[in-house]
């Protein structure tokens, strides 16, 4: 656990990096610190390690208040990843992921083993181990800086835009396998970036700092959307604010409807039926399996037995119940229809969730 | 020893002498540096025309760079004899490395943005190198002019064991007479030179170009 | 020209040439035995000095000024300078040589940690190192292109200056040359040029050779551009 008092920076030429910040990291969370360019973020993050000692306040780090520690003790337990990577160019990765345990005094085997251990851990091949950095790519540099800051198992991550010098593909990438490793290791991170989407995205709580060093405001990705403390917050969040709580909230979380539901062997007329009692123009169809078909216009089913024998058009989208009111919101789109088809695992119907349900969501 | 450091009276007794060594020092620098660079030029050129003659052109003068000076001042008495020749060629050869490589290091260093907005706009290739390679180049090569001469100045002196040496010849004088004064006469001027001609390039790069001088 | 090269190969193959006080064995291993002290010397005083100002990062400015100063001044006229002042002996010689070797190594040296790349040493100390940690593990290693690229050319111009030891009444293989030069015997005079030469190009290939084994794999772009770097920066003669 990591605890903000009060904490000021203020730097010789004056300028305040960090004004009166209390906050508390809680123990195995992933806290993101976001904010305009200059707002403070880095400054903030480095007085955790005190690479930047503060002004005013007090820092704790797992109960101790992190002044009275020496500096690289301190160091030694806490994982520090940058955006610049900052791997030693005359060591092979090997070597670079070892820095920390041989630093605290770890035999040869134990390092060897981590260190394999480790580079399969961060999704690199064990070919790399011997390669120097400068023969990796940024993405790799990336993962190799991630597995020499993981490498003594700190309890406690410091991590500053750690992927923010990636492409954006690979960037999605590493964000996803960070947030998988990181539901396993349970670390306590203070992690910084720029970008709202990502910090949205990696965040268990977020810390939006505005230009000056002041915390506007401190809450999870979901409160934060719904309840904004001021304009500067709103502003930050962006206008697709709606959008981004929508992404937060899984499908399972809402009601989901049975719809006007019939089989491809029921009669045009009983399908006309289901659909008027409903109150739609439309049913959806599936087969004796609980698959899905798709829809049929009412129009279509006149003059039609069946209602296999009308025509009918496929979704393109269905949802799960792990995959969020976002993906729903696309699925209604794309049918014209009002409603996104939610299926189990093995592509059975489960029922739609409706756009008034979703509507109904974000009030 | 007995005699003092140095001694004021022989400076201004011999001022001529003194002013006649310096000028001839002035000669042995600019002539050597001069060739120096009609040589290391063309080579440049040569060099960005055509890559490939560039390592090999660089290994060649990086040899010569490497032979000890007074090795090859004395290499050159079959050739030359006691002549200023002897002096002149192994000081030029001395100055190829350093210019050679700072002038093509400066044309390749002109950003790729400002040499395809050249393009764009229809220069042909000499008038684009001359017009605006080349100046964008000037800091560079006046950089490796400034090393170059600095290094000749140094240099100059030692041919003074074959004959030449323009302030050299005080510094053998003092040393023969065991007499400290002309010693240190041409040690100090040595060193004001190199200096002088240092701050003098660097004012020609000023004017050269005006576009890198702070606003005000 | 046949005639020169006919007598050189004369001079060569005389073995008085070889034997006693004055043969080319006992005068390489003189001229050795003043470089070897001389480099040593001078990286014994210059080395800690540019570890700490390029450490501190303090001094900087000055110690580049002092070893272009050092650049302007003639080896040769410092060497006759020392010589009347302190008299003939092997001390004026060196100190000539270290004293004009010195800023240059301390120049390289002090570029070298100033080039490591700030988010290096930021990383390093941010995992825990110590400042001796981080200079010995991470600045020093990565330093060492310039570093032993400075070594390399200082030694290269100590071997090649010290051939000035003999203007001053001492040995080594420019007694060949001064002596020749002084009774107008051209033979011994391009002998002992010869000689210098390949003494200066052996020291070349060896120190080079060192360079490559004590510096990192992941360094060798960055070590060949650091000594073409000090080779044209840091030169005297
Ligand atoms: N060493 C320093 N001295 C003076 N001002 C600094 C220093 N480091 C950062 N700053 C200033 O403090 C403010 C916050 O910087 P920083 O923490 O790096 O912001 P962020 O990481 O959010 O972009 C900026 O205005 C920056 O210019
Ligand atoms: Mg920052």
């Amino acid at each position: 656990m990591i605890t903000f008092e009060s904490v000021t920076k203020r730097y010789a030429d004056g300028t305040v990096a960090a004004d009166d910040v209390s906050f508390e990291v809680p123990e195995g969370e992933l806290v993101v610190l976001v904010g305009p360019s200059g707002c403070g973020k880095t400054t903030t993050l480095r007085m955790v390690n005190r690479m930047i000692e503060p002004t005013d306040g007090r820092i704790t780090v797992n109960g101790e208040d992190a002044a009275s520690v020496p500096a690289p003790r301190l160091r030694r337990d806490i994982g520090y990843v940058i955006q610049q990577v900052g791997l030693f160019p005359h060591l092979t990765i090997a070597d670079n992921v070892a820095t920390v345990p041989s630093l605290i005094g770890w035999d040869k085997e134990r390092i060897g083993e981590r260190v394999e251990e480790l580079i399969n851990t961060v999704g690199l091949s064990q070919e790399v181990a011997s390669r120097y950095p400068r023969q990796l790519s940024g993405g790799q540099q990336q993962r190799v800086g991630v597995a020499r800051a993981l490498a003594a198992d700190p309890p406690i991550m410091l991590m500053d835009e750690p992927f923010g010098a990636v492409d954006p593909i690979v960037r999605e990438s590493l964000q996803d396998e960070f947030l998988r490793l990181q539901r396993e290791l349970k670390k306590t991170i203070l992690f910084v970036t720029h970008d709202i989407d990502e910090a949205m995205k990696m965040g268990d709580r977020i810390a939006i700092f505005n230009v000056g060093g002041i915390l506007e405001q401190y809450a999870t990705p979901t409160d934060l959307l719904a309840t904004p403390a001021n304009d500067f917050v709103v502003d930050f969040l962006g206008a697709e604010r709606n959008l981004k709580r929508l992404a937060l909230i899984p499908v399972s979380a809402v009601e989901h409807e049975i719809g006007p539901l019939v089989s491809e062997d029921d009669s045009s007329s009983r399908a006309q039926e289901v659909a008027r009692e409903s109150g739609t123009d439309w049913v959806l169809v599936t087969d004796t399996e609980k698959q899905v078909k798709g829809w049929v216009s009412i129009n279509d089913l006149d003059g039609q037995g069946t209602v296999g024998e009308a025509e009918i058009q496929p979704f393109d989208t269905f949802v799960t119940q792990d995959e969020s009111l976002r993906a729903a919101l696309d699925g209604m789109v794309e049918s014209h229809l009002n409603v996104a088809v939610r299926v189990d695992g093995d592509g059975r119907y489960e029922g739609v969730v409706t756009h008034n349900t979703l509507t109904g969501e974000l009030k | 020893m007995a005699q003092s450091l140095f001694d004021w009276s022989w400076v201004l007794d011999n001022l001529g002498e003194i002013w006649a060594q310096l000028a001839e020092h002035i000669v042995l620098t600019v002539v050597p540096v001069g060739l120096g660079f009609l040589m290391a030029f063309p080579m440049a050129l040569a060099s960005i025309r055509w890559p490939r003659l560039y390592s090999p052109l660089l290994g060649v003068a990086g040899i010569l760079f490497s032979i000890p000076t007074l090795a090859l001042f004395v290499v050159m008495i079959p050739f030359t004899g006691l002549s200023k020749a002897t002096a002149i060629i192994p000081l030029t050869l001395y100055t190829l490395l350093i210019l050679l490589r700072n002038t093509v290091e400066g044309l390749k260093g002109v950003p790729s943005h400002v040499r395809e907005a050249a393009e764009a706009m229809g220069y042909t290739r000499t008038r684009q190198l001359f017009r605006i390679e080349l100046p964008l180049a000037v800091p560079v090569i006046i950089a490796g002019l400034r090393i170059a001469t600095v290094n000749t100045i140094a240099y100059v002196a030692i041919t003074a064991l074959i004959g030449q040496g323009g302030l050299g010849n005080l510094f053998m004088d003092g040393f023969l007479r065991q007499y400290p004064t002309p010693l240190i006469v041409g040690l100090v001027l040595s060193v004001l030179l190199a200096v002088a001609a240092d701050l003098g390039l660097l004012g020609v790069q000023h004017v050269l170009t005006p576009w890198q001088r702070d606003p005000g | 020209m046949i005639e020169v090269i006919t007598d050189l190969v004369a001079w060569f193959a005389d073995p008085v040439n070889w034997q006693g006080p004055s043969g080319v064995p006992a005068r390489v291993l003189e001229h050795i035995w003043y470089s070897v002290l001389a480099i040593i010397l001078a990286v014994v005083i210059a080395q800690p000095i540019g570890i700490l100002i390029g450490h501190t990062g303090r001094g900087g400015a000055l110690a580049i000024n002092l070893s272009n100063a050092a650049r302007a001044v003639p080896t040769f006229g410092v060497i006759l300078l020392t010589f009347l002042v302190a008299g003939i002996g092997l001390v004026p010689v060196l100190v000539a040589l270290v004293v004009l070797a010195v800023p240059s190594m301390i120049t390289n040296t002090y570029a070298g940690f100033r080039a490591v790349d700030r988010d290096v040493r930021d990383s390093a100390e941010g995992m825990g190192m110590t400042g001796w940690q981080v200079v010995r593990r991470v600045e020093i290693p990565v330093a060492m292109p310039l570093i032993m690229a400075g070594v390399r050319i200082s030694a290269v111009q100590i071997v090649a200056t010290a051939t000035f030891a003999a203007v001053v009444s001492l040995g080594g293989l420019g007694r060949y040359i001064i002596d020749g030069l002084a009774q107008r015997d051209l033979t011994e005079v391009l002998a002992g040029a010869i000689l210098v030469a390949a003494l200066s190009l052996l020291t070349e290939l060896g120190l080079s050779r060192l360079q490559t084994l004590v510096v990192s794999d992941g360094l060798q772009a960055e070590s060949e551009e650091a000594s073409m770097e000090a080779k044209l920066e840091g030169s005297t003669g």
